[in-house]
């Protein structure tokens, strides 16, 4: 695989033959992938392929078996949990449930990290989460718990408390898994517009090929521990290979086959006749 | 019979591991104990949900603890026209054994499995790793607070179950059986020992808060991730805890009031 896998040279993040094994299987298994300063970067593969894996790899929440992880020039398996940590409040995270803290309202939650990183003024602290708030909708709902809100206003909330501390980047763990057309194209507009106008670098995570191909600047389709094809979405509806396009278009059969590995058909059928 | 040693071997393998486990997560909390202290807000905030939403369970049964010794200890003393020692007999086997004793198993059933399935349930929604990614150490705010709330509240409950249980005795023997309520008071107060008998169940209990604390926190933390999970750990703690308590119980009253 080339060095430098985007045409903008100014990756913010670079994984470089990353190797993860759980056990002796490997999820990932060679892996280069160069996330670019400023762009909507998505990394897209079936279920189970370690695409979560990637992103707890970028956070430092868990070590590679090898290669190297490369955060804005810091090699994150290295780094001590201060640095890692410091490394840690300018990235921001979106997970999948949108993990709020149950037992805090909406207000509390956005303002989580400024509580525990900086010492604002309170004035000041409830003026940046009524901002932060406001940028994803929902500053009406301030007062709200977290079990009072809907699968898709819990996760804006967790957007606006991903960026309460102005990361440099932000990573959405599939985040329109289960959710209604209008909250997928509500939180499909919040990626794009944060990401442009705070200047962010946003790296998603799905397998919602429609939604990631409409907003992303650059796709990455994973398989099987490896990177299977990279480029921009339009470059990636008319790659030649099977598999991309069986995987793009959704089809039932192809490369990746629709029957588990199993003997025979008539011979496993003819074998419950015969036992009998 | 392989088979066997295999099987044991592994079961022995597993219980080390995750007794050195325990004690790893018990080292990382006492090495945030002191910026708990500095900021003791969120450590106040604990006590509450842990000590005084137990203050009920513990109330209630310290005084009928009280009055069931107060009754038993008249029907034995009387046969030997000892009953004016009753309250003697109460205060003793609450201060020293009841008292610890049972807050802390009561304590297990009520803010302990509690505790566990919080903690627990912190892991299935996936909001310890969040407050991990926003740079926050779990430990700090999440483990060590609740530690310390459940470690200071122990002793405090075992004092009002036991203060509760002297009453309790008070309105069976003196109410109902009619023993002189000055003998009852003064016998108490000549031969319970502010050293003897009450520090050490003072330090019992605080013993206690610490193995009951641990165990509810530790095993919130290692509880898989899933629904069967926490159910499993939330039952873990409440008999682990009971174990370690009756035990422990054991060796400390042999230590405290010899005679083994």
């Amino acid at each position: 695989m080339p060095a430098a896998l985007t045409e903008n040279n100014d990756n913010l993040v670079r994984l470089r033959g990353v190797v993860f094994k759980r056990g002796d299987r490997a999820i990932l298994d060679g892996m280069d992938i160069d996330i670019a300063r400023g762009k909507i970067t998505t990394i897209m593969g079936p279920s189970g392929t370690g695409k979560t894996t990637v992103l707890r790899l970028i956070a430092g929440e868990i070590l590679p078996s090898a290669g190297t992880v490369e955060v804005d020039g810091q090699n994150v398996p290295k780094l001590d949990r201060r640095a890692l940590f410091a490394l840690r409040k300018r990235m921001g995270m979106m997970f999948q449930t949108g993990a709020l803290f149950s037992d805090l309202t909406v207000f509390e939650n956005v303002a989580f990290p400024l509580r525990e990183h900086t010492k604002l003024p309170e004035n000041m602290l409830r003026d940046l989460v009524l901002m932060k708030l406001e940028a994803v909708g929902l500053r009406g709902a301030r007062d709200l718990m977290p079990s009072e809100l809907s699968g898709g206003m819990a996760r804006r909330v967790a957007m606006a408390r991903a960026i309460a501390l102005d990361p440099m980047m932000i990573m959405y763990d599939e985040p329109f898994t289960g959710q209604d057309p209008i909250t997928v194209g509500v939180i499909m507009k919040l990626i794009r517009l944060l990401n442009d106008n705070l200047g962010l670098t946003s790296v998603i995570v799905s397998h919602d090929v429609q939604e990631v191909s409409a907003i992303s600047d650059y796709l990455y389709l994973i398989a099987d521990g490896k990177v299977v094809e990279h480029g921009s979405p339009a470059a990636l509806k008319k790659s030649p290979t099977e598999w991309v396009q069986q995987f793009l278009n959704g089809l039932a059969d192809g490369p990746a086959a629709f029957h588990f590995p199993a003997p025979d058909y008539a011979e496993d059928l003819l074998a419950g006749v015969a036992s009998k | 019979m392989t088979e066997w040693f295999r099987l044991v071997g592994a079961r022995s393998l597993l219980f080390v591991e995750r007794l050195g486990r325990g004690h790893l997560f018990l080292l990382r909390m006492l090495a945030v104990l002191p910026r708990v202290i500095g900021d003791f807000r969120l450590c106040a905030a604990q006590m509450y949900s842990v000590g005084v939403l137990s203050m009920q369970l513990i109330a209630v049964s310290g005084l009928t603890v009280g009055m069931v010794l107060g009754l038993q200890g008249y029907n034995t003393l009387v046969d030997f026209g000892a009953e004016q020692s009753l309250g003697q007999a109460v205060a003793l086997s609450l201060v020293r054994e009841m008292g610890p004793v049972l807050t802390a198993l009561l304590f297990a059933g009520r803010a302990g499995s509690a505790l566990t399935a919080e903690i627990g349930l912190m892991r299935v929604t996936e909001q310890l790793p969040a407050m991990e990614m926003m740079a926050v150490d779990p430990f700090r705010r999440v483990f060590a607070p609740r530690f310390l709330a459940g470690v200071i509240s122990m002793p405090l409950l075992a004092a009002i179950f036991s203060a509760l249980g002297v009453l309790g005795g008070v309105f069976v023997g003196v109410g109902l059986l009619g023993i002189d309520s000055g003998a009852y008071w003064s016998q108490m107060q000549a031969k319970v020992d502010i050293y003897d008998d009450i520090l050490n169940g003072v330090i019992k209990s605080m013993v206690f808060g610490v193995v009951a604390t641990w165990i509810a926190v530790f095993e919130g933390y290692d509880a898989l991730p899933t629904t069967e999970g926490v159910s499993r750990a939330t039952t873990r703690t409440v008999v682990h805890t009971a174990f370690a308590v009756l035990a422990l119980d054991f060796i400390l009253t042999a230590l405290m009031f010899g005679g083994v």
